[in-house]
């Protein structure tokens, strides 16, 4: 039993915590979200961003960040954006969404900044 | 000017061969591969079928000048050799519209593979592929919920889900099966599922498993933060069973059943499909029996004709072969149904086996599963194969980590996770996924330890049901 180890999640612990795509993975840098948004770009959605307080976090309506910014296409601007989010919710978690109005849908939603817990 | 009426024997292709015919949009078309018997030419084999199938019987009955015959036959209209196999070919017939029941894929099936089946001038017969008329299809009911639905309700977005199969199969006590199942969701998993022969034996009823499976999610949902679901199976011996497991597992909190549509019986699939919808629940679709009706390429049902019709009769999840584990599946025919499952619009592709254009109107999709004998290694080619529409639904690739559960699943999910994040930054996954998963194991040592427990494990056996395409 030495060679087996323990799974940490547990109740009550922030820690503990996921946020469906992505969150299973390190905290992405910057070159890494860049390319993420030129996905969903790429793929003709909507990029879009909303932020909630952590302990809110499974409702399904999150407060969006202004409005989805359709037909925006510079990753630069999306960036932007997404920061001036996070700047004015520190203590919030900040996700990204494709909104694809075709299938209405999202195609993707993924967790971008995450406060320390 | 009228017909006059003669006894006696016909052969069915004065009748029943019409290789001038031009197809309606209205018809129900259907290919099916003959190997008729020695001696039988083609046309009057691919005839026999079209007025088997449809309305003749052997001999000519007064009764038939009592109607517009015409309208009603099917019609053998176009004959194909079938490649690699010079004993068979495809027969093309159309149905007219007035011949079947709206909304009764029962009533087709029962024309299209009823007697024709065990007919003597044939010696063996596959239906291939149907092409449903739009006025068919939208008189079905249709996936209860479909893809996006699915989706919104789960909050589950640009990704395939996570599953796992609860095992072994048979004799866990249902405080133990929820125990196996806390352990896969707490792990990272958005779903487990009851296997397809766990109903209600002694071991475990019904309702105890219910009940310990629905507080498993209710604690591994506080705990992650994440929607999760297990399949609760409610396939049972009477349509009343069926509700009365469906309406408990409705008020206890599940958010999906399970059935298994081909043992169930389609009739019965159709109505916890209908309840489904009506009570918010979303349903998953197991499969078995379908070996014995679409394995051998010469007789029987092809699968994309038992997909086409499930979707028709409705499910949100629906089990596909995984191409790459342990079970059956050639890659471009599995490509083929599980494109039938999602598509608006399926074109014909005779590369995936497909004969026939499909539309489905508005009708929604639903997701395959590609489940069997799948672990993490198999992750950067089921992602490339399956996109993310789709339930990657693993097994022993699960519970057999060797920290257990929470920890297989944990291994699963950053193995996906990283999987999809290389392929949204356009990297070819199948062939950098060695790389992609060793990476991603250095900040998981679940992954770590998964990718060396399996890492030897392959499947190279031959596929039986190749497509026609492939044989020579």
């Amino acid at each position: 039993m030495s060679n087996v180890q323990d799974y940490p999640s547990r109740i009550g612990d922030d820690a503990s915590k996921r946020f469906e795509t992505f969150s299973y993975l390190p905290p992405m840098n910057d070159e890494e979200l860049r390319k993420q948004v030129q996905y969903i770009v790429d793929r003709g959605w909507n990029p879009a961003v909303e932020h909630c307080e952590p302990e809110n976090a499974m409702m399904h309506y999150w407060y969006m960040w202004k409005l989805p910014m359709f037909g925006e296409t510079d990753v630069d601007r999306i960036l932007a954006e997404a920061e001036a989010c996070r700047k004015a919710n520190p203590k919030h978690l900040v996700k990204l969404i494709g909104y694809d109005n075709i299938r209405q849908t999202q195609g993707t939603a993924m967790l971008i900044y995450r406060p320390a817990a | 000017m009228a017909k006059t009426y003669k006894a006696g024997v016909k052969e069915y292709r004065e009748t029943y061969w019409e290789p001038n015919y031009s197809v309606r949009e209205s018809d129900v078309l259907a290919v099916f591969k003959i190997v008729p018997q020695p001696g039988v030419p083609r046309e009057e084999a691919a005839a026999a079928v079209a007025a088997e199938s449809s309305t003749g019987t052997w001999t000519t009955v007064w009764t038939d000048l009592l109607t517009d015959l015409d309208y009603y036959k099917g019609r053998a209209y176009a004959i194909e050799d079938v490649p690699g196999d010079d004993e068979a070919f495809y027969a093309f017939v159309a149905y007219p519209a007035g011949l079947f029941e709206e909304g009764s894929v029962v009533n087709v099936f029962t024309s299209l593979v009823g007697n024709v089946f065990g007919f003597k001038a044939v010696r063996s017969l596959r239906l291939e592929d149907v092409r449903f008329p739009l006025w068919f299809v939208m008189t079905n009911p249709g996936p209860p919920h479909g893809i996006c639905v699915e989706r919104d309700k789960l909050n589950k977005y640009g990704r395939p889900m996570l599953g796992c199969t609860i095992k072994p199969k048979l004799g866990l006590s249902a405080k133990n099966y929820g125990r196996a199942v806390y352990e896969c969701l707490r792990g990272g998993l958005d779903f487990t599922k009851d296997d397809e022969n766990v109903n209600s034996q002694p071991f475990m009823r019904w309702r105890d498993r219910f009940l310990f499976c629905q507080e498993a999610i209710n604690k591994s949902e506080a705990e992650t933060g994440e929607l999760k679901g297990h399949y609760m199976n409610c396939t049972a011996p009477t349509m009343e069973e069926v509700y009365k497991r469906a309406e408990f597992a409705k008020e206890i909190g599940s958010k999906i059943v399970m059935s298994d549509y081909l043992t169930l019986g389609w009739a019965a699939h159709t109505s916890l499909s209908k309840w489904c919808r009506d009570n918010g629940l979303l349903l998953h679709v197991h499969r078995a029996m379908h070996a014995v009706i679409d394995r051998n390429p010469r007789h029987g049902i092809n699968f994309r004709v038992l997909t086409k019709l499930l979707r028709l009769i409705g499910g949100d999840h629906l089990h596909s072969g995984t191409v790459v584990g342990k079970l059956e599946g050639d890659r471009e025919a599995t490509l083929g149904w599980i494109g039938m499952m999602r598509e608006e619009y399926t074109k014909e592709d005779r590369a995936k086996g497909i004969f026939f254009d499909q539309d489905w109107g508005r009708m929604p999709g639903l997701l395959p599963v590609a489940s069997g004998g799948i672990h993490v290694w198999h992750m950067p080619a089921l992602v490339s194969i399956f996109g993310d529409d789709s339930v990657l639904q693993f097994g022993g690739g699960t519970l057999g980590h060797p920290w257990g559960n929470a920890a297989g699943a944990a291994a699963n999910r950053v193995a996906l996770e990283a999987c999809v994040q290389a392929r949204n930054e356009g990297r070819q996954i199948e062939r950098e996924g060695r790389d992609i998963l060793t990476k991603a194991a250095q900040s998981s040592p679940e992954l770590k330890i998964a990718m060396e427990t399996w890492k030897e494990i392959k499947f190279e056996f031959d596929t039986v049901d190749k497509l026609d395409v492939a044989h020579r």
